[in-house]
């Protein structure tokens, strides 16, 4: 079929700008696709391959003060395979230079060097000397925060006494790739909260923890069942003044990470399915009416005796190579697209290493789904016209019976000019063809709605979080849980305006066979810096008794108000209580159980007391707020919202905004490839029409008129239903996202439906001024000579 | 003459368009001989190209026989009539009907490709003269070149059978006398049957028999006792 080809091959030179754009919306589905599942599997790889090789733990628990031969004990427990125990201890810390107090988390190294699990990765630098007093290896993010090297100096309050540290060595570990200092909200804040390591023998002299331990941690074999080991490791560590020990999913640095990864992922599942089927199916509509227009020369092909199926075949071939261009566009595309992504997210997580993993199946995925729809349109689209006997093929299509839309005496003509009317009648004459076009443009305008909408839902997020429910300016944690007159001390220190206490305490809560760990909150019914807000932006007032408990907890226990749960309080004289639900807040983050204060201070038998202080504080006093902060020897750290907004917007939400923009490129692209050629094949439908009319006198500005007309007409009502579509997309994602650690609010903007919209229009101009070059470059004679 | 090419029996034609049905074609009886020059002649709508469809297979009868030799035209499906067009039937149209991606040359390629014993492009297109602009796109030659290119392309496979509506219709007098000239140099040198329909009575003398056409039927046969050579008409 030689001939065939050639001709194959110069209608795809003829045709490379509509080529291209069909192409191009190909490559936008595919790219989604390898960009958002590629670099997910990459992520989660090197994650795996980091906990791998530096033996991150897989149990972790403290105590007040535990023999180091209770480890033998401990290597016991069926499915343990290491145990380390080690010294851990929050200090407040003073690095010159930074006059806010910032808090050290001290873990111990054993003297022989690399700790049996959670190693560190030496960035910069050594490990400390064994036994020596002042060296220390820092986290990476701390050190960068305050420009420390090896050498950089700063102190510590280290059990009531200052101490000068030096650093030795910068390092990262698979325990801290996230590193939540106290009172901090959502972010890490690097400059406040640093990880720092020192040797065992210096640590166990200034705390008086020789030959004992504070902190241990497990890794289990493959087969151990983890909840068995950590009520066996509890019964250990009871009497020695244990916190209930947790797994790994309730281990900070691992659950945020698992969040943003399952963020990626869901995001993953549920943008690029979109894109691709949007893609498919703006191809199939695409390519369908471009074979549409080869009627004639399939007419012919068929009179000089080729077969149906070698026709279909040549015209597959053509959507094949088209759709192959789109594929190999969006496989490079997608696969830069995915590196970088993987790069920005690894840096932000700052793993030592990188892991790309390559994945051909989705190439497969990407390409078959796109190939299939393709086809399935040419073939679709095909069907009609090799149907039709060859010497009716060649004919053009015989005049379409158009209707008036009223009846005679309404005279809309006299109304609307012959345009205006040739528009209207050509759109109600093929209403599918203009539905599909409509439908099209509606979709192109969806995915960019859903593109956007992550963006509205940060600002919502951040308005809700920082401005309506925490709107203390700082949080003042302290090293252990105090009695509920340092909330007076507090407010009496320079500056303070106000001061709320705040309790937490971990437990573990039950319905039926389920169970999650989460904090319960305690806070003043009548709190008014720390408010508990719902999602319909309502202060959540706390009954005098019971819990209230977050709407995701309590679907996940499959609770109602009026359900009583069992709780297992991990604090203190550990006890197992019964309590009433009164309120689900359908709160953003986390999952969380809150209480009144005094109910929980009745609940755990305790005098009221607190871990934290919210407060408000006169900003022109902050420096001699900092001061007395730092003097008071019980505090550990001060977190301010402020700063944890600005970490806020520079880290996670640049990091989904980004996402968002990639999407957003992605969909702008195949906004652009649906609607340049749902406006190059209406020319060339229309080509003889409008020749015509240039014929009886029509300007070149005119007949521009008449086509754009139609395309304006549908591009605006495809808006509405587009910003419909969109909002239906943007909540099966927002459902899809929604996890225990975080939900998003649904919140759309009237500037992202004017900014999705804006870019179809854009697209739209822009197609309009290449089909004005066509218009002017018409040839009449050629058109009206070859047809009758 | 050897014996009739097509006989068609009763051959009607209903086309049917809306609520509107039209008559091309009413009971038509007729014989071609093998290896005749028939020219058809008639207003538009008279039925002379419904006739010259159903022949060529590109078009289906509504009721009626026709057969090509001994074969039923009426009773092929699409298959059939495939393979009947790609081994008997070359077709002329009035508008070319080149592709006008491919050159002279290969628009002719386009068919020998396909055919069982077809000349090579070169050669066919030496027939119609156009050795020297093979290389040629269809929108670089003229009316009368590319139908020259499309007769080329019709005869390629020595058709048994030549089906031309309207060859002329499109061009001057002189390009025209050239296409005839073309058609009749077939006929003469291949012996291919040649159908011609035209709405220009002056190209009526270089048949052997002419049928005149009038609402769907046959009006009125004549025969020709002696055919006159192209060079001699003039339009």
């Amino acid at each position: 079929m030689r001939a065939l080809d050639i001709k194959l091959f110069r209608d795809l030179r003829r045709l490379w700008a509509q080529v291209l754009a069909i192409a191009l919306v190909v490559a936008g589905g595919v790219a989604s696709l390898l960009l958002a599942v590629g670099s997910y599997r990459s992520l989660d790889e090197t994650r795996l391959a980091y906990y791998e090789r530096y033996q991150f733990a897989d149990v972790f628990a403290t105590v007040r003060r535990a023999p180091k031969t209770l480890a033998r004990r401990i290597a016991e427990i069926p499915g343990v395979a290491a145990v380390d125990t080690r010294i851990a201890k929050l200090a407040l810390l003073d690095v010159p230079g930074f006059r806010q107090p910032a808090t050290g988390q001290f873990i111990s190294l054993p003297e022989s060097g690399q700790p049996a699990l959670n190693r560190l990765y030496i960035r910069v630098g050594r490990l400390p000397e064994p036994g020596s007093l002042a060296e220390v290896v820092v986290n990476e993010n701390f050190a960068n925060a305050h420009a420390f090297a090896p050498g950089s100096r700063f102190s510590a309050i280290l059990n009531g006494r200052k101490r000068e540290l030096v650093v030795a060595g910068i390092a990262l570990s698979p325990e801290f790739i996230y590193a939540i200092g106290p009172g901090d909200t959502m972010v890490p804040d690097d400059r406040r909260f640093g990880v720092i390591w020192m040797s065992e023998r210096a640590l166990a002299n200034v705390y008086d923890l020789e030959d004992a331990f504070s902190s241990v941690t497990l890794k289990l074999s493959r087969e151990a069942i983890e909840a068995e080991a950590i009520d066996r490791l509890d019964a250990l560590l009871d009497r020695y003044g244990g916190r209930a020990a947790y797994g790994r999913k309730d281990q900070p640095s691992h659950a945020f990470l698992e969040h943003e990864l399952d963020m990626l992922r869901n995001m993953s599942r549920t943008l690029p399915p979109i894109f691709l089927l949007v893609a498919a199916f703006l191809v199939n509509l695409t390519l369908s009416r471009l074979v549409v227009l080869e009627r004639e020369q399939i007419g012919l092909l068929k009179a000089v005796g080729y077969s149906s199926l070698a026709i279909a075949s040549h015209y597959v071939k053509f959507v094949i190579v088209i759709v192959l261009i789109g594929i190999a566009i969006g496989g490079v595309a997608g696969t830069w697209l995915g590196t970088l992504v993987t790069k920005l997210f690894g840096e932000f997580f700052r793993f030592p290493f990188l892991v790309f993993i390559q994945s051909p199946d989705l190439y497969v995925t990407a390409a078959g789904l796109s190939l299939v729809s393709a086809i399935g349109g040419a073939i679709f689209a095909l069907r009609d016209v090799v149907m039709l006997p060859p010497a009716v093929a060649m004919q053009p299509p015989a005049p379409p019976v158009f209707r008036h839309f009223l009846p005679a005496r309404f005279a809309l003509d006299r109304i609307l000019s012959q345009p205006a009317m040739m528009m209207l009648r050509n759109i109600a004459h093929h209403p599918v063809r203009a539905g599909l076009t409509t439908l099209g443009m509606a979709l192109a305008a969806a995915i960019l709605v859903v593109s956007l909408f992550t963006r509205d839902t940060m600002e919502q997020l951040i308005d809700v979080t920082f401005f309506m429910a925490d709107r203390q300016d700082a949080t003042v944690s302290f090293i252990e849980k105090r009695p509920q007159d340092v909330v007076n001390q507090v407010a009496r220190l320079p500056g303070v305006i106000a001061a709320e206490p705040y309790r937490e305490v971990a437990a573990r809560i039950r319905f039926g066979n389920i169970e999650r760990r989460m904090m319960i909150s305690g806070r003043p019914r009548d709190a008014d810096l720390s408010r508990i807000i719902d999602v319909d932006l309502r202060i959540v007032e706390l009954p005098e008794a019971g819990l209230a408990i977050s709407d995701m907890l309590g679907k996940i226990l499959g609770v109602s108000v009026g359900d009583v749960v069992e709780v297992d309080l991990l604090e203190e004289r550990r006890r197992t209580v019964s309590l009433p639900i009164v309120a689900l807040v359908e709160d953003y983050f986390g999952i969380k159980g809150m209480m009144d204060a005094d109910a929980l201070s009745r609940l755990m038998r305790e005098a009221p007391a607190v871990d934290s202080v919210q407060l408000s504080f006169d900003d022109n006093q902050r420096e001699l707020l900092f001061d007395a902060l730092k003097a008071m020897p019980v505090v550990s750290g001060m977190a301010l919202q402020r700063v944890s907004l600005g970490n806020f917007r520079e880290t996670l939400a640049l990091l989904i905004t980004s996402m968002a923009s990639i999407y957003t490129g992605l969909a702008a692209t195949i906004a652009f490839g649906v609607v340049y050629n749902s406006a190059r094949i209406s020319l060339s439908e229309r080509a003889r029409e409008l020749a015509s009319l240039r014929v009886l006198g029509f300007t070149r500005g005119e007949v521009l008129r008449i086509l754009l007309l139609e395309l304006a007409l549908l591009t605006l009502i495809a808006q509405p239903p587009g910003w419909a579509i969109g909002y239906g997309l943007a909540w099966i994602m927002r459902t899809n996202l929604a996890g225990e650690l975080m939900r998003v609010p649904l919140t759309v903007t009237n500037l992202t439906y004017v900014l999705a919209s804006a870019v179809v229009i854009t697209a739209a101009a822009l197609s309009a001024l290449v089909v004005r070059r066509r218009i002017n470059r018409l040839d009449l004679v050629s058109v009206l000579k070859t047809r009758d | 003459m050897t014996g009739a090419i097509f006989t068609a029996n009763a051959l009607t034609k209903v086309y049917t368009s809306g609520e509107i049905k039209v008559l091309a074609l009413r009971e038509v009886d007729l014989e071609i001989w093998a290896g005749e020059v028939v020219v058809l002649l008639g207003p538009s709508g008279s039925g002379k190209s419904t006739l010259l469809n159903i022949m060529g297979g590109i078009d289906h009868a509504t009721r009626g026989s026709l057969f090509f030799k001994d074969l039923d035209l009426t009773a092929l499906g699409d298959r059939g009539l495939t393979a009947y067009r790609r081994k008997h039937v070359g077709f002329v149209f009035q508008f070319y009907n080149l592709i006008p991606s491919l050159t002279a040359y290969e628009n002719v390629a386009l068919v020998t490709e396909i055919a069982e014993n077809p000349m090579r492009p070169d050669e066919a297109l030496a027939h119609v003269g156009l050795e020297d602009r093979m290389h040629h796109f269809p929108a670089q030659l003229s009316g009368g070149e590319q139908q020259r290119v499309a007769i080329a392309r019709a005869i390629a496979k020595r058709p048994e059978v030549l089906l031309c509506d309207e060859p002329t219709g499109a061009l001057d007098s002189k390009t025209g006398i050239r296409v005839i000239e073309a058609l009749l140099a077939i006929n003469t040198q291949i012996g291919t049957t040649v159908l011609i329909i035209t709405h220009n009575a002056s190209i009526q003398d270089v048949a052997d028999r002419v049928l005149f056409f009038a609402d769907g039927q046959i009006s009125k046969i004549r025969k020709n006792e002696t055919r006159r050579a192209a060079a001699e008409l003039s339009w």
